[in-house]
């Protein structure tokens, strides 16, 4: 590659922005990141499992309202659904071969998505609350 | 153009290798994994809207059709778990080698079923 002799700027400044990878690293490594987190965090909720299988109505919603086990939740909702539209998106991105179909159908699955992390999160927040 | 023309990759002539069908089940779970979540928010919501809906919905669970749809969900989920830890030793540079894939791709199954059976058993024995 030449390299110009005529400008102040570096050559990351000058390739800042363009090309077709744009945010790729910030995806791949929240790709990464939520895949690492969700090792203890699925464990401890198949530990809730064990503990919720079988129960009635009372047990259920006090054994979630033991803040270590809405916190395990809570923090299994984030990073799940984070995962879950990372994931998905490429998957899109992958098969879908239009560019307006690729970014209405990833809208629609993240706007999906988001409907149901809030709805999970504010149900356990009722349930914390009961 | 008008002559139907072969395209590549020919994957109708091709041998299924463990590799390849282990990179795309990871996929199909992925999906169907993202597809179940529904039912974790279902769960959340029933619970949240009082005993009559989560008695509702803890009867639909113990039906056998529900009880084999979270067994399904429960092998999709320690499928992925396994094939996923085998990708995290992958993104640190480990076992890229043909051997390793095959050797890492056969312990990533023998977990998922070991995972499985080990999460029902405790469950129907506890």
């Amino acid at each position: 590659m030449a390299r110009s002799t005529n400008s102040m700027r570096t050559p990351l400044a000058k390739v800042r922005g363009l090309g077709s990878a744009k945010s790729g690293v910030h995806h791949w490594w929240h790709q990464r990141l939520t895949a690492i987190a969700m090792v203890p965090l699925v464990l401890s909720a198949i530990y809730l499992v064990f503990r919720i299988a079988g129960s009635d109505y009372n047990q259920a919603i006090s054994l979630l309202q033991n803040p270590f086990h809405a916190a395990i939740l809570l923090l299994l909702i984030i990073t799940g659904f984070w995962h879950c539209m990372l994931g998905i998106q490429v998957v899109i991105e992958d098969y879908v071969g239009s560019e307006w179909g690729r970014i209405t159908s990833i809208m629609i699955v993240r706007a999906i998505l988001i409907l149901l992390a809030t709805l999970s999160a504010l149900s356990l927040f009722k349930i914390v609350s009961i | 153009m008008s002559r139907p023309r072969p395209l590549s990759p020919h994957l109708s002539i091709w041998r299924f290798q463990l590799p390849a069908v282990m990179s795309i089940t990871h996929r199909i779970t992925a999906v169907i994994l993202t597809s179940g979540t529904v039912l974790l928010t279902a769960w959340l919501l029933a619970l949240a809207f009082g005993e009559n809906s989560f008695n509702l919905v803890s009867m639909i669970i113990s039906h056998p059709l529900g009880q084999f749809v979270m067994f399904g969900y429960s092998v999709v989920l320690f499928y992925h778990a396994s094939n996923g830890v085998r990708h995290l030793f992958w993104d640190f540079g480990k076992g890229l080698d043909i051997p390793g894939v095959y050797t890492s791709g056969r312990i990533a199954l023998a977990a998922m079923v070991v995972l499985t059976v080990g999460f029902w058993a405790f469950i129907f024995f506890s």
